[in-house]
């Protein structure tokens, strides 16, 4: 078990360590000119000289990578180019409406997909199960920023149950986190019917079945806690998904996280925000997959650590 | 008696397109997707107008963009712009960027996931822990910042979508070739000295195009819906060239008053993200029927 998280960890890093080098060449080899897009288009030579200086554009790559990457390793992510403060702060800053928002669409979606998806596969084959699955193709398929703003006009506009937009109450996160949870319970409606049509084609719910258990029961009991599996794996995986969904909710619904930060410093082009947020979302997302595999084995005795 | 002399016709098992043809849901998909082609290539023939043209008239005495009326059938744009005709044009862009980006993600990572599979050893271990970074990324940031860097046009936009996009197809790839190269139709051609490249190419690839097919066609769904979200948070196609997600970025602060300049262009990208997933969906059904209903 040891072996195995060491493992785990070790690839962690290692995959850390390829997302710094990534966003490394990004910031610094892309631009032509980071020093000049710091100093403005009409800063002189001097200027400019001096801020290559600062920033140790003027010494070999490999050197500049190292020492990019202790920086990174400080927790230090450099300074906004338009508002001169530390990225580090700001993400801080903006952390927590995106953790409020995440979970409350990574609940959406829960709600949304699994007793959709365990519904068609206990239905398998009837018109509940089709019209299940054609919903979840037009969850998966719709646009999250069209969803998000028609979900404003109509519920928030028109029929004015919820506010337009801001941050603050429960009724503020309500449409965000839906906008988020249409499009994932899509997927999770998928995955959850797939895999309990496993289970449930398997010996022990046959069983269960002939000694009369209640078919709700031989569901609930018994087929749902193997059938959930994947779906751990799959939250561990969407954060991905989430953040790159965050940037288009935030931005739509005027939320004040990590997304909206990256959508203001987009239009700006202010790299070193961009880059801090692609770094800071990369290390949310690996510690999802660890956590994931992690809660693996404590939820299938079966696999405890081969 | 000349009935019973007839031989029988040999009966061949039923082939992946007789399966996809019962598939009413497939070919409803496929059909929206014929359509949509057809109006990406005859875009400037079905437009009323021409969709860069500001129309005076387009506006009200305020203003206003107009709703739907006989003139302009989806109503107008913040410019005064007929958002029908611009609608139509922006089929091409979504199609296009869906073809070319698609495209390219499944040339690579059908290049380097089968090269991968075919050689194991250290280059599939490579491969396995570079894939494994890729996915780590978060797919729609590292676009964005990309194309933020990168000052965006038609080509990057599709090229930066490619570039996010082909790990997962190699992912596939790879794991069809893994089991594929131990077959023992690949040991007989080695054996009888068929050069690498070749045994590639014209022993295994055909192997890994049912797959190809498969997910590329769910790729274009992504895709499209990709293109629709970078083009949206502006870092997409740049206007004046219309482009579903562009529309409804140029609209959104006024999309309380004019609601359809978002719910138009919106259905637009369901319509053929939807479209795309389900004939991928079938064809996947049709292809491997031990994957049916599953």
């Amino acid at each position: 078990m040891a072996s195995y998280l060491f493992v785990r960890l070790g690839q962690a890093v290692l995959v850390l360590l390829g997302i710094v080098f990534l966003t490394f060449f990004l910031a610094f080899i892309v631009p032509a000119d980071p020093a000049r897009m710091i100093a403005g288009q009409s800063a002189t030579v001097e200027t400019v000289q001096r801020i290559r200086h600062e920033l140790g554009l003027d010494q070999p790559l490999g050197a500049q990578f190292w020492r990019y990457l202790r920086q990174v390793a400080r927790g230090d992510l450099g300074r906004s180019y338009a508002q001169k403060v530390e990225v580090a702060a700001l993400l801080r800053s903006r952390f927590p409406a995106t953790v409020q928002l995440m979970a409350a669409g990574i609940l959406c979606e829960l709600l949304i997909g699994l007793p959709a998806g365990i519904l068609a596969a206990v239905r398998r084959d009837t018109w509940l199960d089709r019209s299940v699955m054609v919903g979840a193709f037009l969850g998966v398929s719709a646009p999250q920023f069209a969803v998000g703003l028609l979900l404003l006009y109509l519920v928030a506009f028109r029929f004015a149950l919820l506010p337009l937009g801001g941050y603050g109450s429960l009724a503020h996160v309500i449409l965000p986190a839906l906008t988020l949870g249409i499009a994932g319970g899509g997927w999770y409606a998928r995955v959850m019917r797939s895999a309990m049509v496993e289970v449930l084609s398997q010996d022990f719910v046959r069983t269960a079945r002939a000694k009369g258990l209640p078919p709700a029961q031989v569901v609930s009991r018994h087929a749902l806690k193997n059938a959930v599996l994947p779906i751990v794996t799959m939250v561990g995986l969407d954060f991905g998904t989430f953040m790159g969904g965050v940037v288009v909710v935030e931005s739509v619904f005027g939320w004040p996280g990590i997304g909206q930060l990256a959508w203001q410093a987009i239009q700006i082009v202010d790299i070193p925000v961009i880059l801090g947020v692609v770094i800071f979302s990369a290390i949310a997302i690996v510690t999802g997959n660890v956590l994931a595999d992690l809660a693996y084995p404590w939820l299938d005795p079966k696999i405890r650590y081969q | 008696m000349a009935d019973v002399a007839v031989t029988p016709r040999r009966r061949r098992p039923p082939q992946a397109w007789d399966r996809l043809k019962r598939n009413r849901v497939a070919i409803a998909g496929l059909v929206v997707v014929a359509m949509i082609a057809l109006v990406a290539v005859f875009a400037p023939w079905l437009a009323p107008y021409d969709p860069a043209e500001q129309f005076p008239e387009g506006l009200s005495q305020e203003g206003r963009p107009f709703g739907p009326t006989a003139r302009y059938w989806l109503g107008t744009d913040l410019l005064g712009r007929d958002l029908f005709s611009r609608l139509l044009y922006g089929a091409r862009v979504s199609l296009l960027i869906g073809v070319v980006a698609n495209g390219a993600a499944l040339t690579i990572g059908a290049a380097l996931g089968g090269v991968a599979g075919y050689f194991k050893g250290w280059a599939g271990a490579v491969f396995m822990r570079f894939t494994d970074m890729m996915m780590a990324f978060p797919a729609l940031l590292l676009a964005i910042a990309l194309s933020a860097i990168l000052r965006p046009s038609l080509w990057i936009v599709a090229l930066v979508i490619a570039l996010v996009n082909w790990v997962w197809i190699a992912r596939v790839v790879y794991s069809q070739m893994l089991a594929l190269s131990a077959r023992e139709f690949v040991e007989a051609a080695r054996a009888i000295g068929v050069p690498t490249g070749r045994l590639l190419v014209r022993h295994l690839l055909p192997h890994v195009i049912p797959t190809l097919l498969v997910w590329g066609t769910l790729g274009i769904s992504t895709t499209v819906l990709f293109e629709a979200a970078l083009s949206f948070l502006g870092v997409g196609v740049r206007p004046p060239t219309p482009s579903w997600g562009g529309i409804i970025n140029e609209s959104q602060s006024y999309f309380l008053e004019a609601p359809w300049l978002v719910a138009a262009p919106g259905v637009a990208v369901l319509l053929t993200s939807l479209a795309f997933n389900l004939v991928g969906d079938g064809l996947r059904d049709a292809l491997d029927p031990q994957m049916r209903g599953r």
